[in-house]
């Protein structure tokens, strides 16, 4: 698993009940720090979630959701089934993880 | 497997008013407030800078949306759907102050829509 | 509600408090917000207690006369003692203490043997571990001990989650009884992290309801912890748990319970305060009845409010041990056709008290009790602190902030809890700790801005005076020393201020900054001494403690209101 992604994936009647939670700073750019100097914006701009080649679920996050962003959502699918996430942010960085459904 | 990524709608994303950030998502701000829309939050945040929101619907949906008014920029993340995901996404949000909170759901063509104010206190008993 | 209790002829009270006739199936009990009293004390009901919108004129916006003709109550009875502040003093020395865990056993015992004990129930709305010495030295389990003794069947809580989560699992191990929160929740992030939960799947941190059998009858007992607990408290003592109203979660746990179990009748034991759970009655279908507790309103009788599915009946069962709430359920296979209410004043100079628990609350006092008895001052006046805007007692608190921290103006929580010394008492440690015992309770003395102190205030007076109930957060409103100023309740949010001066009547000027003292800082810990110390400090330095100025904010937009009274 990705440092800055953990993941549950859980099937129940069809569909699969999936929880993520990405480790990231999601600066706004509108803090100062101490010196009084801004704290240039970086933050998650794109996640997506693709399983057996499908994109079931991509989400464009803004600098406002929070910090260490949390995702939860369900798309259909079974049990052993696979699940990528990635993520990429505003200054080009990316992460994935792959999460087996259980 | 390198991935496309998709783009991000700067122009949606930087507007600093609810209903030109709305306009230049889904191309229009008409909504309709609807019942099939459900938009869970707590009524005074625990946490300013982690409020929880869920938005919920059985309407079949291609993208949900969540904006806070008052916020600088208030589209706060949209979220867009595959054949059959469900109508459902539960994020955590930045809140600088008390605002009105709306989930706005793309479902055939049309805009339908909840809202609820979420305040954010300085907590305590005072002092 | 009504008729008087005769004292005086201790054996004849025993029995017209006793004889409460047995009606219907089963017997709930209820008692609240005792906040660690385990002997009698004296409480003063408030004299302003304001109710705007739709809560004007509306229990428990009641004080006074206005409380009495509403509930049928005379005046002069021992039950309009118990249920007003009218004429207290004297009539304090007259009937004498109220409460005391061994007390409201022998009446709980009594209750329980006349009407079967496996058809009764007693149940415990919280703020149950905190609000004495000893309490907080033993992290509340002291408490949990006096409850087990006395029998308490279920529970929920608020102020129980001021000690670290840790020592709350540890207590709610040891407590003998359920306890219920449909309402708490473990975080997103701590469920990664594996941390204790009820639920993984609902996320539950806690049992949210239990299915009580009795005599045949099925009853649901429902828990609704505090809501607002993680910001009205700290919440880095507990931050694996998020609160919040869920009237959502609420109605669709009602709808589950039904379904599953069939129960004869469902009951909510509720920490969300009168306003918030009239209001969750108004919107939730299949409730019938909501025991209440946190804002520590007497009720006589309870509120019958419409929903959608019918009616639920509210109630609020006092605080501070002063009350026993009993509730008999009429049942059929339809489920609950007829009640008898009763709020039962637990005057303790006419109750015998029970000797296994005397010789408990010896023993949890031993250790102690020599700091708790060490008298201090003698008062001037009453002391008490229950009331919107300010109390005798809080203005000791706010004095002796300011002498002893060297501060200009001093602020103090609205905190509801806290017992009444009488007009020519002595002031013990243990008066004071009843007034001040919580785990956060440093002091701090800084500068601060005319505008931080304003948006202080008028945040304080949104809490409790915003026109939505699930939108107020406070316990009454902020008092001050060294500071007046006008407030007009009906305003909208940051509007509600004016006219804020210090004492010698200079007008507060926002960039200008002031020296003020306080308590109980939620968000991080303050770096001052104790609150209990400075007070006890303030004290010892003179004989007699006056209020010479009891800093009463000036009220315009209301005219009359029948929770105001001089
Ligand atoms: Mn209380
Ligand atoms: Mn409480």
């Amino acid at each position: 698993m990705a440092k800055t992604i953990r993941g549950k994936a859980k099937a129940k009647n069809g569909m699969v009940d999936v929880k993520v939670l990405m480790k990231h700073p999601m600066e706004t750019g509108l803090r100062k720090d101490k010196d009084g100097n801004a704290i240039p914006p970086h933050f998650i701009q794109n996640v997506t979630a693709m399983s057996g080649g499908t994109m079931v679920f991509s989400a464009e996050f803004n600098s406002s959701v929070s910090k260490d962003p949390y995702l939860a959502f369900a798309y259909p699918g079974e049990k052993g089934g696979a699940l990528t996430i990635a993520w990429s942010d505003n200054t080009g960085a990316t992460d994935s993880a792959d999460i087996t459904v259980k | 497997p390198r991935m496309a990524w998709a783009a991000w709608s700067e122009s949606a994303m930087k507007a600093s008013e609810s209903t030109a950030a709305m306009a230049e998502l889904f191309g229009s701000a008409d909504n309709q407030a609807s019942a099939e829309v459900k938009l869970k939050a707590p009524e005074i945040a625990e946490n300013g800078a982690v409020v929880p929101l869920e938005v919920s619907t059985s309407l079949p949906v291609e993208q949900i949306a969540i904006f806070i008014d008052n916020n600088p920029s208030p589209l706060a993340m949209t979220a867009t759907l595959g054949a059959g995901t469900a109508g459902l996404v539960k994020t955590r949000v930045r809140m600088g102050e008390t605002s009105n909170v709306v989930a706005v759901v793309k479902s055939g063509g049309k805009l339908y829509s909840a809202s609820q104010e979420v305040k954010v206190t300085i907590g305590g008993c005072g002092g | 509600a009504g008729g008087a209790l005769p004292i005086g002829n201790a054996a004849a009270a025993q029995k017209a408090l006793f004889d409460t006739a047995p009606f219907g199936q089963v017997r709930l009990m209820h008692i609240t917000d005792c906040h660690a009293q385990l002997n009698p004390i004296y409480f003063r009901e408030p004299n302003v207690n304001l109710g705007l919108h739709g809560a004007y004129g509306r229990a428990p916006h009641l004080v006074g006369n206005a409380l009495l003709d509403a509930f049928g109550i005379k005046a002069g009875t021992p039950e309009a003692h118990a249920f007003t502040y009218l004429g207290f003093d004297e009539a304090a020395r007259r009937f004498g203490r109220v409460g005391g865990f061994a007390h409201l056993k022998t009446l709980v015992n009594a209750l329980r043997g006349s009407y079967g004990e496996d058809k009764t129930l007693l149940m415990d709305g919280g703020d149950t571990w905190q609000g004495s010495g000893t309490s907080l030295w033993t992290r509340g389990m002291d408490m949990v001990r006096a409850c087990n003794d006395l029998g308490v069947d279920v529970m929920t809580g608020h102020w129980e989650f001021t000690y670290q989560d840790d020592e709350i699992l540890a207590n709610i191990e040891a407590f003998n009884g359920d306890f219920v929160a449909q309402n708490v929740k473990v975080t997103d992030e701590a469920i990664f992290d594996d941390a204790p939960v009820f639920d993984e799947d609902t996320g539950h941190a806690f049992k949210p309801y239990v299915i009580k059998e009795m005599g045949g009858y099925r009853v649901a007992v429902i828990g609704q912890a505090f809501p607002y607990t993680p910001i009205a408290n700290p919440s880095r003592f507990i931050p694996d748990w998020t609160f919040g109203i869920r009237d959502d979660d609420m109605q669709e746990l009602v709808d589950q319970v039904r379904a599953e179990h069939k129960p004869h009748a469902v009951v909510v034991l509720s920490h969300n305060g009168m306003d918030v759970d009239v209001k969750m009655a108004s919107r939730v279908s299949g409730i019938d009845v909501i025991f209440g507790g946190h804002t520590h309103d007497a009720v006589p009788a309870p509120l019958e409010i419409a929903n959608p599915g019918g009616k639920t009946l509210v109630t609020n069962a006092g605080s501070n041990g002063k009350y026993l709430a009993v509730m008999d359920l009429e049942l059929s296979e339809q489920g609950m056709v007829g009640y008898k209410h009763r709020l039962i004043p637990v005057f303790s100079n006419i109750i015998e008290p029970d000797a296994a628990m005397t010789a408990l609350i010896t023993r949890e006092r031993a250790p102690y009790l020599g700091k708790l008895q060490e008298e201090l001052a003698v008062a001037d006046e009453t002391l008490y602190r229950r009331g919107n805007f300010n109390g005798t007692f809080d203005q000791v608190i706010c004095d002796g902030l300011r002498q002893v921290l060297n501060a200009q103006i001093s602020l103090s929580p609205g905190f509801r809890w806290g017992t009444s010394v009488l007009a020519g008492d002595a002031i013990t440690m243990e008066n004071v700790l009843d007034q001040t015992a919580i785990t956060y309770g440093e002091t701090y003395a800084r500068d601060m801005s005319g505008e931080e102190l304003k948006l202080i205030l008028e945040d304080v007076a949104d809490n409790l005076f915003n026109e939505d109930p699930y939108y107020q957060q406070g316990g009454d409103m902020v008092r001050v020393g060294g500071l007046d100023y006008t407030i007009n309740p009906l305003a909208g949010m940051g509007s509600r201020i004016t006219e804020m001066r210090l004492d010698d009547g200079t007008l507060i000027e926002a960039s200008k900054s002031y020296k003020v003292a306080g308590w109980a800082t939620v968000g991080s810990q303050a770096p001052g001494p104790d609150i209990s110390e400075v007070t006890a400090e303030y004290l010892r330095a003179q004989d007699t403690v006056r209020v010479n100025k009891l800093n009463t904010p000036k009220i315009v937009g209301i005219k009359t209101n029948p929770g105001l009274s001089s």
